[in-house]
């Protein structure tokens, strides 16, 4: 098949953007859309032109480097798919295909497709853990942990931390990210010492970070390449209550 | 916002039920009743003001630090789940409190259209007569209409703000969500029927002074 | 040279107590005018950085992803293994250790392996610690299942994203240290070289991939966690990005490779749908517990797998061994597939696939509960092949999915050169000639976990801190040499992308130092493999320039080395007669067909050392002494 796509492209950070219309020909139904891309860079570098910067790693939809908008939707039209794991097959001959970087102030452009997503770390680094030293912990059956509890918590552990909430969201909101990892290690005895803080010092951080708030409108659920789901963001609210009760944090 | 929001709901259900005592002609008899108890009318006015004040305070605070978070600059950008409602809280809400002073002007502090006012009226019984006030003003199209348009932005900022106060309390799940968000709508309709029904009744004359 | 791997005395079980014994420690108010440079954020990365940073060294970590979770330890799937014997069905410490060194093919240093056998009880203990969500049974206890033929349930496992959970814990462990501010976070920042003064590691020089700056960092010890190199073959399961870079050049610097040619094969990967093809996709291998792999028992059979009956299909492995059936060990499957494809037998357009086929077992069970136990690998299954393999066979083909080759390391994981410690898949140290399933989790976290805060406190003790600045001129040759390399590249200005040379070696690669390889094809790969690097010198096209964000011109690095690497991979397969684990020479075999290991000549360590870009390495060895275990052939007839 053969498309029309119109990719931004940025040379730095400071530089003004702008979205480049290129062809994508003799792409086949087998490609994933990042082959795709693949295929038009090596073109585009045989005619001389800089090839198209984008993010990507390991290609089977878990590491969660892959970020483009494809359309106006996060990592594009499949539903609970990265880019990377996005077959051509889902397109048609002769379609035209934007591509956008994620798009946020917490996510500024490095080149191209390329953001920033280092703010996402700075999360995990203000409590997204369990304050544990390597060795002197009990034995791993020593605490035990309902089934539904467990379920619960992996259900939030699945984020890859792609970042496709925050660019679904029309107010650059982190808030199912952070939501996520508190909420895996709320369900969890492991994590409940810390939970207070936890919640405290993430949202804290969600502000500094430049991310805005959640004002309810699920588009990160509907984008995320994983479904985790909005009801983790009351369940962080509900945390958040519960610090705020007690200790008046 | 969440709590203020609910709190302000609570008033608007009260309120929507008030007015329907026009229909079994006791709004006089209500408001009468109401300014018997002072302390319950300016309680309520005290405690609305100052919800109103934090509401407004924290959504116009919280659009323009979303605002900053997201410049929005996609050339292309589909909302899947998003609303109309949802993305346009801050203007719904903005209209709301534009006819809040047009309202509390019109029927409260008799400022507009003074000649129709209750208080200037007065029923068999010596009552103002706040129904004949009511009437009166919604025969006139503009003054009706402004109403509607009113409380058509409440029904848009309720259908996203019921539902959305109830997750951002934490007072849901997976199973409540979608019940929650369709309970939302079904209130704000409601709510929405209930206080159109009087200006659009009387406009199309069913019920006559 | 007879290289000693310094394994301590005493019998197996006590040898790891004993020798942390004898290890010297550094005082704790010492630690913080430490510097240990860790390279790589994998489970061995992060999980060294998190316990030295702990311990109050000051870490600074490396990583050339843009955040430090996305090592490729996260697309582990299956899960990992722990002597728990939780299920109470016979295992222990040494049934672990004897079925890691037997699954080896006796190729693995006995010491080593027990040590990870013992450790990898506090693994699981450490990781239900930080948070990780493994899967629990109803009444709240871990649960475990069997896993790549085992014949006992040691396997932990979270859902089908056990590498994940784990990575996630680690990185959880090292974030907390980088708020704590003893580790230092390098994203996005590729390291060129090892720095060595006087013969010992101090430092490396990296490459700034957003502004292309060079720098280098000064350490007193280097820790090098940059996992493997099955991207040599092009087309793997490792991710686009994972490289040999930083291992090639630890061995240009003095640190020996060993035993570049046990490179494993996964047998249930998705099979390549054409050129374009950029990466392979592993399907967990838990999917061979009910699915029964076949092929059409004619050459050229066409017809669409439902319309072939019974009698026509060939179920190969249930065939060939009948004891473990379709759960024959990895480079068994492996093998056996391409065996049928060479015939002629191969399904799907390209002819190279075999039938995965679950009908069978969703007879006996019922859809439903196929569909709970590997739901998820079928939903990836059609996500990418556009199939429903609930009602057709999917369609596999093996990959290169893990090496167990690497660095060479002592007990301590330290290489050759002093100060230079290798972790994880980057290293030789524990899988021998063959990995079993859910042992690479395990190895990189003892690795990272329990092993190296011990050992490395050993020679830091022996070291006096700060001892070497980055003003050192070792450190300014080595930037300005990673400089000239960059240059260079930049300078061919040629005509093919760097891809394309890459697609060419992998070609190289898999034909002739793939799953089977013969003296003849790797003759022929010794000369191919120059040839083509002659080319790629001269005739590779980089568009854009070295100080800015160029993929095309990190890509080419990689490749550079891979396309030297190669040459060494064949060179140790080459020299090696014998069949073994994942090492599989055509001469040496049985009369049916099965690997012939020769212990008298070969079971030792080949440890190869550079000796200038125009000479042959050369090759040292450890011998391997087995005094707990007899090697004995490996049937699993």
């Amino acid at each position: 098949m053969d498309l029309t796509l119109y990719v931004w492209r940025q040379k730095g950070p400071e530089q003004p953007g702008r979205l480049e219309q290129y062809r994508a020909g003799n792409i086949s139904a087998e490609m994933s859309f990042l082959e795709m891309l693949d295929v038009v860079n090596d073109d585009l570098i045989r005619k001389g032109v800089e090839p198209i910067a984008f993010d990507h790693d390991c290609r089977e939809g878990i590491c969660g480097t892959c970020s483009q908008v494809i359309n106006g939707v996060p990592h594009g039209p499949e539903e609970r798919t990265t880019v990377c794991q996005l077959h051509m097959r889902h397109f048609r001959d002769g379609d035209s295909i934007y591509i956008e970087p994620w798009r946020a102030r917490a996510f500024p452009i490095i080149k191209d497709l390329i953001v920033d997503r280092s703010a996402l770390d700075h999360l995990i680094q203000a409590g997204g853990y369990v304050s544990v030293h390597t060795g002197g912990v009990p034995d791993a059956n020593a605490i035990l942990i309902s089934k539904p509890d467990a379920d619960m918590s992996m259900d939030a552990a699945e984020c890859i931390g792609c970042g496709a909430c925050v660019a679904a969201c029309p107010n650059g909101s982190a808030m199912l990210f952070t939501a996520a990892k508190v909420t895996q290690l709320a369900m969890l005895p492991q994590g409940r010492p810390e939970a207070k803080k936890r919640v405290c010092m993430m949202t804290e951080e969600m502000m500094k970070e430049g991310f805005g708030n959640c004002s309810n409108h699920y588009e990160c659920q509907a984008a995320c390449p994983k479904g985790i789901k909005v009801s983790f963001i009351a369940k962080l609210n509900r945390e958040f209550i519960k610090a705020f009760d007690s200790h008046g944090e | 916002m969440a709590v203020t929001g609910q709190v302000m709901i609570l008033f608007v259900l009260i309120h929507v039920l008030g007015n329907s005592t026009l229909f079994v002609g006791g709004l006089n008899a209500y408001a009468e009743k109401l300014r018997s108890i002072p302390p319950l009318v300016w309680a309520t006015r005290i405690v609305m003001l100052a919800m109103l004040i934090v509401h407004v305070y924290l959504s116009i605070r919280l659009t323009l630090e979303n605002n900053r978070a997201n410049p929005e600059l996609y050339a292309v950008k589909k909302h899947l789940k998003a609303t109309f409602a949802s993305k346009n809280m801050i203007w719904t809400g903005l209209v709301i409190g534009a006819f809040l002073v047009y309202h509390l002007l019109h029927f409260t502090i008799h400022v507009i259209n003074p000649e129709m006012s209750a208080s200037m009226n007065v029923d068999a019984l010596g009552r103002p007569d706040v129904s004949a006030m009511v009437i009166a003003n919604f025969q006139t199209f503009s003054i009706s209409l402004i109403y509607i348009a009113a409380m058509i932005a409440l029904l848009l900022h309720l259908a996203h703000g019921i539902q959305s106060s109830f997750q951002t309390l934490g007072l849901n799940n997976d199973r409540m969500l979608p019940l929650i968000i369709k309970a939302g709508s079904i209130v704000a309709v409601i709510l929405f029927m209930g206080y159109i029904s009087i200006p659009a009744i009387i406009f199309l004359e069913l019920i006559k002074g | 040279m007879i290289l000693d791997g310094k394994c301590p005395s005493g019998p197996l079980p006590e040898k790891w107590d004993r020798h942390r014994r004898s290890l010297k420690l550094v005082n704790p108010a010492n630690k913080r005018k430490y510097r240990i440079i860790v390279v790589g954020t994998g489970l061995a990365g992060a999980s060294a950085a998190a316990t030295l940073g702990e311990l109050g060294y000051n870490v600074d970590v490396f990583c050339y992803q843009d955040s430090p979770r996305r090592g490729h330890s996260i697309a582990a799937q299956g899960g990992i293994n722990a002597a728990k014997n939780y299920p109470n069905d016979g295992d222990s410490i040494f049934r672990l250790f004897y079925d890691t060194v037997k699954g080896g093919d006796f190729r693995a240093r006995e010491a080593n392996v027990y040590r990870l056998a013992q450790v990898s009880n506090n693994i699981i203990d450490q990781c239900v610690a930080q948070g990780v969500p493994f899967a629990r049974d109803y009444a709240g206890y871990l649960d475990n299942r069997s896993f790549g033929g085992a014949q006992v349930s040691r396997t932990f496992y979270a859902r089908g994203q056990t590498g994940q959970q784990l990575l996630l814990g680690a990185y959880s462990a090292m974030s907390r240290q980088i708020k704590a501010g003893t580790v230092r976070l390098y994203p996005r920042t590729e390291m060129l070289d090892l720095v060595t003064v006087d013969g010992e590691a101090k430092g490396i020089t990296v490459r700034d991939m957003v502004t292309g700056e060079i720098a280098s960092y000064a350490g007193d010890a280097v820790c090098l966690c940059t996992g493997g190199y099955a991207n040599v073959f092009y087309l793997s399961t490792n991710a686009m990005g994972s490289n040999v870079t930083a291992a090639y050049r630890a061995y240009k610097k003095g640190a020996f490779f060993a035993n570049p040619c046990y490179t494993q094969i996964h047998p249930t990967c998705i099979p390549v749908s054409g050129d374009h093809q950029s990466k392979l996709t592993l399907m967990s291998e838990s999917l061979r517990n009910d699915g029964r792999c076949w092929v059409p028992g004619e050459k050229g059979d066409n017809r669409p797998p439902h319309e072939i009956p019974e009698a026509e299909r060939d179920y190969y492995l249930e065939r060939k061994y009948p004891g473990f059936g379709n759960l024959a060990p990895r480079d068994i499957a492996s093998r056996s597939a391409k065996e049928v494809c060479g015939e002629g037998r191969g399904i799907g357009s390209s002819g190279y696939g075999v039938y995965l086929d679950f009908a069978d077992a969703i007879k006996r069970l019922g859809e439903n509960v196929i569909r709970e136990r590997y739901g998820n690998l079928f939903e990836m299954y059609e996500r990418i092949t556009g199939e429903d393999a609930y009602n057709r066979p999917m369609r596999i083909y093996p990959a290169p999915h893990y090496t167990m080759g690497g660095l060479w390391v002592d007990y301590n994981l330290e290489s050759t050169l002093p100060g230079l410690f290798v972790l994880g898949e980057a290293n030789f140290s524990d899988h021998g000639a063959n990995r079993l399933g859910a042992s690479a989790l395990m190895q990189g976290l003892a690795d990272g976990y329990f092993i190296i805060p011990y050992t490395i406190a050993d020679y830091l003790a022996r070291t006096a801190p700060g001892g070497v600045s980055t003003g050192n001129a070792e450190f300014r040759k080595s930037a300005d040499d990673a400089a000239d390399l960059v240059k260079r590249l930049l300078s061919i200005n040629g005509k093919r992308t760097v891809n394309d040379f890459h697609r060419e070696l992998g070609r190289i690669m898999w034909d002739d130092a793939g799953m089977a390889r013969s003296e003849e094809g790797l003759e022929q790969a010794l000369k191919k493999i120059p040839e083509l690097r002659d080319r790629f010198w001269n005739d590779v096209k980089i568009i854009g320039s070295g100080y800015e964000l160029n993929q095309e011109l990190e890509k080419a690095g990689r490749v550079a080395d891979f396309l030297e690497f190669g040459e060494l991979l064949v060179l140790d397969a080459l020299h090696r007669n014998e069949s073994c684990g994942g090492h599989f020479r055509v001469e040496y075999q049985t009369a049916d067909g099965e690997a012939r290991r020769d212990d008298d000549n070969f079971s030792y360590v080949a440890a190869w050392e550079f000796n200038g870009s125009d000479k042959r390495p050369v090759l040292h060895r450890e011998p391997l002494a087995f005094e707990n275990v007899v090697p004995d052939v490996r049937s699993y007839k």
